[in-house]
């Protein structure tokens, strides 16, 4: 077994009094692809957002990349470099093209030629197969087609790993597929993913593990097939209970 | 068109016009114009007699006429011996407007600029500290402001004769600033030209990076490279022409300072009052701003990996700067419009020595006061529209 | 938590539940609050720091000056020496003018009464635990000024006091409140008129509204002053605070007007399709749909507004009405009190921002009940 790419341990966050997550451990093995699902609040976005530290957590340990987040800038920037995130509302610059979306952090932060960067953006645009709009504005797009911007942007950094929070859940329904299907085959790449989604087919399809969240902790996690199939906890009979009966 | 013959259809007879909503718009319109006319011919009437019984001229011949009164702060050559006229009084009043508000705004977005920040500011007691400056600078009177600065502030400052002396060059006095008189040497005019080359460098020099940048993905610290060439340039220069300026400095004698250049304290009063008060306009403007920019948008470029520098610079500002530019816009032209205050302390803008002594002194009260509201008037067109190019430009821009 | 190390890809599944736990002690309290909003980083608590030294420097000497080392009571500028603190002494002595003016003094309760009678109006306009709402604004608009005329001006037996002896704050007050009164009818007449389909009262309506804004207020008064005189018939001779009004008023509406087409616009064209489909013509569906919706909007808008007036009626003590700030400014003119500028100043400044800072909490408190009003 090769070395975990993000390893958590005894993670605990709290939102002042309110004890969001409560003693995480998780390992996060190179090219593994871990769909995280639970009821809102029960802190699976929080979790996700604490790998690349947007949030602070505040007890326990991080290590990604084999680089552990405490408060040191320098290490932030290293890590974020390389994991990508996807954004439920998703997050572009409305003031820029799309291209140049993707290629602001590959100029910036990569010091990427700026022909090379737009050629690699253009790369990716056609991963998502939306190249076409390169050259329009955000707010001219569907939500569909901006959230596959939003995929090819973190991209365009090159990740190790990508997180995605709720990719789908501001689309409206005849929009999901379009992004559901560019993330299979980001799947199919080898990228490592963690996804925060209530989309079980996906998860099924594409996820090498699946773990249940409630009330700020991992409650279950299993392989799709025994987790869907052969849940073991009451509370995620529950939630399976009433994600599947609609 | 159907509907309007089936209701003329229905109505029939003579009657039926009067209920065509496009004949009564019509009508409508006809009178009120009538009604203005009339109501404007009676005014006029009015005014000539008055006129005529006043014994005041009309026309604006009086701004040929000289103007017996001295000012104390004027950008061009005036003077009552030269018998300066009316006409002059009046570009002098307006440049001095202009100076007055060119300054104050400088200022005031300098001052906003820092004071919206730090209102947002994570330091709960900057924060508050500045929310309380803001509350108690907007809750009272701008004339009273202006009243205080000068009456209490800057009038109850040492007398001439004990002036406070700042390393025996600036001294600070009730009447104003006197500082030393520069004095252009020959050889100056280069010193002058060096700016002006420092600043084409510096153009040259973003765009030369930007280039290099683009090509080879290296980047260039322009902003602090700049700072340099034009602090550096110029200085370079006056060394090498042997500092071709000297100053005359200011000796006080019994009551008075003979040489150097003094400063009206009337200028600081105003600048103080202008530059306070929209500050903190500007300050919530800003503020408004950069809350406008939601918080997504930072992380989002946090999670790209462009650090906390980049993505105010890259991200957040030029955002932010789209709902802060057309309010602050329209401060600039606040102020400009407060600076008529001026006369309230005496500072010679436009509206005091024009409005208020050539209008003493002629009695010409339409003729100047109209002037008057057609630079301002002026004024605010220029600003609506440089609006509307803006808000063109920035939705070509979006869409 | 042991059974989860054990299986770090594997299954698991938690038997036993967690239970909230409190944050770490540094996080919380007081001392977490004052990491948190006052210590976060090094810059932070370099920015504390100063800020602290700067109240250090400021806050203790004036409190030291306003209240210890001061003066309250004496007969001129003369008892104020040897006096290292403020010398508050003109204000006792001349409250009665910075209030009243040159108002008689034995009719001075009229005032005081007036202004009772007008909080007494207000209250259940203001707020919705007092009810008759509608009645008290309505009798706030038509009656009351009436009332206020006959106490204030005299008629019916009460002796006349012409309006050159109101001042001081009562004239601010009276300025801003009959402003306010007229401004905004005129101002919803010009917003409708600007939003007309007849093209020559748009037009007529924008350029009225575009010319007041676009300048300076104090140019709109020195023409009420100077040259509205010359516009009225001989013989006529409207006064000089009539004139100053009504160059107030001009230059109100146009501000009232701006404030009500921002409710106009606001508000969906479906209101008005509807009431043209219920076979309303124009008054009858301004006055019972639009208006009525637009004009809530706008309320917070409209208390903004006039909390700028009520600022901007400072300005005629320029042209030599005397109000609040002229009797602050020529108290100190006055030789017995020469030097108190600093006290006569910041007791008429602490006067105006009571006014305007409540004024402003109302809007503000105003706005988010209106706010949260829309959302249900």
């Amino acid at each position: 077994m090769s070395e975990p790419i993000i390893r958590i341990e005894g993670m605990n966050k709290w939102f002042g009094q309110f004890h969001v997550l409560r003693d995480i451990d998780l390992t996060v093995n190179r090219a593994e692809r871990i769909v995280i699902c639970g009821p809102s609040g029960s802190g699976k976005s929080t979790l996700i957002r604490c790998i690349n530290r947007l949030e602070e957590h505040q007890k326990g340990t991080i290590v990604v990349e084999g680089i552990e987040l405490t408060g040191d800038l320098k290490q932030i920037d290293n890590v974020r470099r390389e994991v990508g995130m996807v954004f439920q509302q998703f997050n572009l610059f409305p003031h820029l093209t799309v291209l140049e979306n993707c290629t602001l952090a590959p100029i910036w932060v990569r010091r990427t030629p700026r022909a090379e960067a737009e050629e690699l953006a253009m790369e990716y645009l056609t991963r998502v197969k939306i190249p076409e709009q390169a050259l329009k504005y955000p707010g001219q797009l569907s939500g569909g087609q901006q959230q596959r911007v939003a995929i090819a942007r973190s991209l365009c950094m090159r990740p190790k790993i990508m997180l995605f929070d709720e990719p789908t859940s501001a689309l409206d329904p005849e929009m999901i597929k379009e992004v559901l299907d560019v993330m299979v085959e980001l799947a199919e790449t080898e990228m490592t993913m963690l996804v925060v989604t209530h989309e079980m087919g996906f998860a099924r399809q594409v996820a090498h593990r699946v773990i249940f969240m409630d009330e700020g902790q991992i409650v279950e996690q299993n392989e799709p097939e025994e987790f869907f199939y052969n849940p073991k906890s009451d509370r995620t009979k529950l939630f399976l209970s009433q994600i599947l009966s609609h | 068109m159907a509907a309007d013959s089936q209701a003329g259809g229905r109505r029939q007879g003579a009657a039926s016009w009067w209920y065509d909503p496009k004949i009564r718009a019509i009508a409508f319109q006809v009178a009120f114009v009538l009604a203005l006319i009339g109501l404007g011919v009676y005014l006029v009437h009015n005014t000539l007699i008055n006129l005529e019984k006043r014994n005041i001229k009309t026309g604006f011949d009086f701004l040929f006429n000289p103007a017996g009164f001295e000012i104390p702060l004027t950008l061009i050559p005036y003077s009552v011996e030269a018998g300066s006229t009316h006409g002059a009084v009046f570009i002098v009043g307006l440049l001095n407007t202009l100076l007055i508000s060119a300054m104050g705004i400088v200022l005031a977005t300098i001052l906003g600029f820092i004071l919206g920040v730090l209102r947002l500011s994570n330091n709960w007691l900057v924060s508050r500290l500045v929310g309380v400056y803001i509350e108690a600078v907007r809750n009272v009177p701008l004339l009273l402001q202006f009243l205080f600065w000068h009456f209490a502030v800057f009038q109850s400052l040492p007398l001439v004769r004990r002036a406070i002396p700042i390393f025996d060059t600036v001294y600070i006095h009730n009447r104003g600033l006197t500082i030393p008189k520069p004095i252009p040497q020959p050889g100056f005019m280069l010193v002058v030209a060096s700016v002006f080359i420092a600043v084409a460098t510096i153009i040259y020099l973003k765009k030369w990076a930007r280039r290099r940048q683009d090509a080879t993905g290296e980047q260039f610290p322009v902003f602090w490279v700049s700072l340099g060439v034009l602090i550096g340039v110029p200085l370079l220069v006056s060394a090498a022409a042997g500092f071709p300026l000297t100053w005359e400095y200011a000796e006080l004698g019994r009551f008075r300072f003979t040489g150097g250049l003094e400063i009206q304290i009337e200028l600081f009063s105003t600048l103080a009052a202008l530059t306070v008060y929209t500050s903190s306009f500007v300050a919530e403007i800003v503020r408004a701003g950069i809350l406008a920019v939601s918080k997504g948008q930072q992380e989002a470029s946090y999670s790209l990996g462009v650090r906390p520098a980049p993505t105010l610079r890259l991200v957040i500002i030029p955002q932010a700067l789209r709902v802060i530019v057309p309010p602050l816009v329209s401060q600039y032209l606040n102020l400009t419009k407060n600076s008529s205050l001026g006369i309230a302390i005496g500072y010679p803008d436009l509206f005091n020595v024009f409005g208020g002594i050539s209008l003493n002194q002629s009695g010409q009260a339409i003729e100047i006061v109209a002037m008057c509201m057609v630079v301002y008037l002026t004024f605010s067109l220029l600003i609506s529209l440089y609006m509307n190019w803006y808000n063109r430009r920035i939705s070509l821009v979006e869409r | 938590m042991s059974d989860i190390a054990n299986h770090p890809g594997g299954s698991f599944y938690r038997t036993e539940n967690i239970p909230q736990s409190p944050p770490p002690v540094s996080t919380v309290g007081v001392l977490g609050w004052m990491r948190q909003n006052l210590f976060s980083s090094p810059f932070n608590t370099a920015l504390t720091l100063l800020t602290l030294y700067l109240l250090y420097l400021v806050v203790p000497p004036l409190f030291q000056w306003a209240f210890i080392d001061s003066l309250l009571e004496g007969e001129s500028n003369k008892d104020c020496r040897g006096i290292a603190g403020a010398c508050w002494v003109l204000v006792p002595k001349r409250f009665g003018q910075y209030i009243y003016g040159f108002y008689p003094e034995p009719e001075r309760w009229r005032v005081n009464l007036t202004f009772i009678l007008f909080c007494l109006n207000l209250l259940p306009v203001l707020s919705d635990r007092v009810p008759g709402r509608t009645f008290a604004a309505l009798f706030l608009v038509f009656g009351f000024p009436v009332v206020a005329f006959v106490l204030l001006h005299g008629a019916f037996g009460l002796e006349v006091v012409p309006t050159h002896k109101w001042g001081g704050l009562t004239l601010t007050l009276v300025f801003a409140s009959v402003a306010i009164l007229f401004s905004l009818p005129i101002g919803i007449l010009l917003a409708l008129g600007r939003r007309s389909e007849m093209p020559v009262i748009r037009t007529i309506c924008i350029a009225f509204i575009e010319l007041w804004r676009a300048v300076p207020l104090i140019t709109v008064l020195f023409m009420a002053s100077f040259v509205l005189p010359l516009f009225t018939p001989e013989g006529v001779n409207a006064n000089e605070l009539l004139r100053a009004l009504i160059g107030f008023i001009m230059f109100a509406s146009a501000y009232m007007a701006e404030v009500v087409r921002g409710g106009l616009q606001a508000l969906p064209k479906g209101q008005t399709e509807a009431a043209q489909a219920l076979g309303l013509n124009y008054w009858k569906s301004m006055q019972l749909i639009i208006l009525p919706q637009a004009l809530k909007i706008v309320i917070p808008g409209i208390v903004n507004t006039f909390i700028a007036l009520f600022k901007d009626t400072a300005l005629v003590s320029i042209i030599g009405l005397f109000d609040l700030l002229l009797v602050a400014r020529s108290a100190v003119t006055d030789p017995k009190w020469l030097g108190l500028e600093h006290e006569s100043y910041i007791f008429a400044a602490v006067i105006y921002f009571v006014f305007c800072f409540s004024m402003s909490r109302y809007s503000l408190w105003l706005e988010r009940k209106l706010d949260t009003g829309h959302r249900t």
